[in-house]
């Protein structure tokens, strides 16, 4: 098995969405909300909606750390790269994020020292061969990330290595659930959870939403089929009126989570008293900070960052769409100020913001039935 | 006396960004910008025809056809082949796809001082390889010596003209529903072996560019087919994506892309899911796209496949209605996806 | 969040046991294995992969299992429908397709 064609394979993925029509209560309009930014991108990029009845209607969550991340922390981080003795690292995905004065991208091209970074551990590498200059982490991610963000701190400190820093925006999942489903404009009948955070995390942390909420919530992975059975789990559910945590990622997510990087991560971080979300606003206890102990290593403390707080422009409607409260083509500023080109906010330049997503992947598919039954 | 001659049509400037980026050199839509709004304008005067790898000009009621490149690569020598190999048949190629053969070139460098003169040797030496095997006379050049950091060690250009091709003439307005598309071989090749050449990334694979002449291919293509071509593109930077974007746009027709008959080799397939990368837009160096009328579409097809280098061309799509301008992507289970052009160079994600 | 791809064991390296080199469709990379030094994964076995750290191991058994139940969907359907062909009396088919197909319950 290579764990990625199979889960792919277009007999399996019919059948399965054969399974979802026959399933599906015709005179019922069910909303799944996927939680996380990586099952919206697999949604568009395997052009699973094709796939779906139409009164199945998929909502984006507000699982993508990129787009969450308020645009005065990228300006915080892009201030201290100003410094030349500063070297900026970042994944990719941060690049073309718009702060106030510019993106990443746009920095370097000022003549900034900004470089892009596969791994926390590519960040510290550049720290080693560079021991004259300060390299700095822009941290990003979920539950899934902070633990690999953690042992690079780890290893920072018992190797030694002074001259690196982490500029820790890790944000937290289950406060983003709450939030959506404590706002009144939303009504959601079930969640798709997220298959790879819940790596680390586990399946219990979801219990509260099957509890109080009385809404299923199914662990899903990201191929296809994955998504397509998690559907039809979700179904099962709701026709039998239950509502329970289910694993469908089993051969990933272990229900008790990753012991390991739990531990790692309790030992580096701590929660935020409280943080700000892109469109969400403050929500507390949502986001990580690093310990005292790891302090040495913590940006915010060895630099003196503005802490400057950037408001979206008016007419950018980035939090309802952040929400599902809006579909990105409803925002006033879609495909008009606002394109990936020229991005406002970053759910139109981050891979897994749905604007970006619907822009690229959706926006323009006109008359699709007429190019399928021509080219069949 | 002095006359000032004064310009006799105002040209408009529409590029209105204060200053030059990475994405402008891409090949996405940032370059498409720049060189619409800014260079077409002031340079091209008033002509409307869309913007392709050669144009034709006649002289003395010969045609003849131009083409120009650059060539900036880190690192100078990857698996494969290196910058020289690329400066030669990039040029040949671009003239190959405009249906022409290519005749002479003539070359720039422009070398960073402090430039070991074995490197620019080897290079130098790789160029008269690749001229020779692609059967194209260098016949001049110039060379500058730049400040030590303002050249990447070398910058090369070469400028070609060629004789048109027998019985071939590219026209995107030519294209109609129905005309296949056609692609030479596997995408993605060239640029993931420059990515891991660069050895930034603990990424190690079996691959090389494909960096060739695809003159022969376009030979026997044009041969077996020449009347039913309408049109042809070397995907280079911006990837496949790309040219057919350019495409759909330039005829404001859709393409149908049967995503799962798009040939890619495994370690390109491997590299791109570890870094998230689409190989639709990763850069190639020795493949082409074809636009094949649909009476025309296997001749053109078994042509290319008989010709050594063109076994594993396939058609991979076709021309339709909708979605005007835009590329559809579909899966074999039935799912689709438009397939954008980038803004700038493809960046590798962790989300 | 978050893009994490599936990867085989190669070899552990010999001076680090947190340093792995791994295959992904045959491109080989360094990964670090800091995360599961609670189940060290062995040459052979199939880990899933982010920003360059193995996250959880794969476990085929499960993987097999999955496809197993994907690939009796409908063939329940379909031996529910065969039933019903054979007109053995309106009573017998009507429930039954009302009815979970029978494999419901391994997805648990």
């Amino acid at each position: 098995m290579k764990f990625v064609d199979e889960f792919r394979e277009p007999e399996l993925i019919t059948k399965t969405a054969e399974e979802i029509r026959r399933l599906a209560d015709p005179t019922r309009h069910y909303r799944f909300m996927e939680v996380c930014g990586g099952h919206t991108h697999a949604i568009y990029r395997f052009g699973l909606k094709d796939l779906l009845p139409e009164n199945i209607e998929l909502i984006h969550g507000p699982g993508c750390p990129v787009c969450v991340l308020p645009m005065g922390r990228i300006d915080d981080g892009l201030s201290l790269a100003m410094d030349p003795n500063v070297i900026f690292a970042a994944f990719g995905d941060m690049m073309r994020v718009p702060g106030a004065n510019g993106s990443p991208l746009e920095y370097k091209a000022r003549g900034m020292d900004v470089r892009i970074v596969y791994s926390p551990s590519d960040a510290l590498k550049l720290a080693r061969t560079n021991p004259d200059r300060h390299v700095m982490f822009f941290a990003i991610g979920f539950e899934t990330t902070a633990p690999s963000t953690a042992l690079t701190l780890m290893r920072a400190r018992s190797e030694g290595i002074r001259n690196f820093s982490v500029f820790c925006n890790h944000v937290t999942i289950i406060p983003a659930i709450r939030a959506i489903l404590d706002s009144p404009d939303m009504r959601l009948d079930a969640f798709i959870g997220p298959g790879h955070v819940s790596t680390v995390i586990g399946c219990r942390p979801y219990e509260w939403i099957v509890h109080d909420e009385h809404k299923p919530i199914v662990v899903s992975g990201f191929e296809p089929l994955d998504m397509l059975q998690s559907i039809v789990m979700l179904l099962r559910q709701l026709q039998s009126g239950e509502a329970k945590v289910e694993n469908q990622y089993k051969r990933v997510v272990p229900w008790e989570g990753n012991r390991a990087a739990l531990r790692a991560m309790a030992e580096v971080f701590q929660l935020r008293p409280y943080f700000e979300w892109r469109g969400l606003g403050f929500i507390s206890q949502s986001a990580l900070r690093i310990r005292d102990e790891y302090a040495e290593w913590d940006t915010e403390r060895r630099f003196q960052v503005p802490g400057v707080r950037v408001t979206d422009p008016k007419a950018a409607q980035c939090g309802e769409v952040l929400k599902g409260v809006l579909k990105p083509h409803q925002c006033k500023l879609f495909g008009r100020e606002c394109t990936p080109e020229h991005p406002i906010g970053a759910l139109m330049v981050s891979s897994e913001g749905s604007c970006a997503a619907y822009y690229n992947y959706e926006h323009r598919k006109a008359a699709t039935a007429s190019v399928l039954s021509s080219t069949a | 006396m002095q006359t000032i001659v004064e310009e006799s049509v105002p040209a408009r400037i529409r590029f209105r960004e204060p200053q030059i980026e990475m994405a402008h050199g891409a090949g996405g839509k940032a370059s498409r910008r720049l060189v619409e709004g800014l260079f077409a304008p002031l340079l091209f005067g008033a002509s409307s025809e869309p913007l392709a790898d050669a144009s034709f000009v006649s002289i003395d009621g010969t045609r003849i056809a131009i083409t120009t490149d650059s060539f900036v690569v880190k690192p100078l020598r990857f698996p494969g082949g290196s910058i020289g190999e690329l400066a030669i048949n990039g040029t040949v190629n671009d003239l190959a796809v405009s249906g022409a053969r290519a005749e002479a070139l003539v070359c720039t460098f422009v070398l960073e001082a402090g430039l070991p003169t074995e490197i620019l040797e080897a290079e130098v030496r790789a160029m008269a390889n690749a001229a020779r095997k692609a059967g194209v006379k260098i016949t001049g050049g110039d060379t500058k010596v730049v400040e030590h950091g303002k050249a990447d060690h070398m910058y090369i250009s070469t400028t070609g003209i060629g004789r048109p091709l027998h019985g071939v003439r590219i026209d995107p307005q030519s294209v109609r529903p129905g005309d296949k598309v056609l692609l030479s071989g596997p995408i993605g090749d060239h640029g993931i072996t420059i990515l891991l050449a660069r050895r930034e990334l603990d990424i190690e694979a079996d691959l090389s560019s494909d960096t060739r002449s695809v003159l022969p291919l376009v030979e026997a293509m044009t041969i077996a087919a020449g009347p039913g071509i309408r049109w042809m593109r070397d995907p280079t930077r911006g990837g496949a994506a790309t040219s057919l974007n350019e495409l759909a746009r330039d005829c404001g027709l859709g393409i149908a892309l049967h995503e799962d008959q798009v040939p890619i080799h495994d370690a390109v397939r491997g590299a791109c899911e570890l870094l998230g990368l689409d190989p639709l837009h990763i850069a190639n160096e020795g493949q082409f796209l074809a636009v094949v009328a649909p009476a025309y579409a296997d001749a053109a097809l078994n042509a290319l496949n008989l010709t050594p280098g063109g076994e594993e061309a396939c058609i991979i799509g076709e021309v339709a209605d909708q979605p005007a301008g835009s590329v559809l992507g579909i899966t074999s289970y039935g799912g689709t996806r438009i397939v954008d052009m980038l803004v700038g160079d493809p960046l590798p994600r962790i989300c | 969040m978050c893009l994490a791809i599936p990867g085989k064991i190669i070899e552990i390296s010999a001076d680090n046991p947190d340093s792995a080199l791994v295959d992904v469709v045959s491109v080989r990379r360094r990964v670090d294995l800091g995360l599961l030094q609670d189940d060290r994964p062995q040459p052979g076995d199939w880990v899933l992969i982010h920003v360059g750290f193995a996250m959880s191991k794969i476990s085929e058994e499960d993987a097999l299992d999955q496809m197993q139940t994907l690939a009796a969907l409908g063939e329940a359907e379909a031996a529910i429908q065969e039933i019903q062909g054979y007109g053995l009396g309106e009573g017998t088919g009507a429930e039954t397709t009302q009815e979970q197909p029978l494999v419901g319950d391994k997805l648990e």
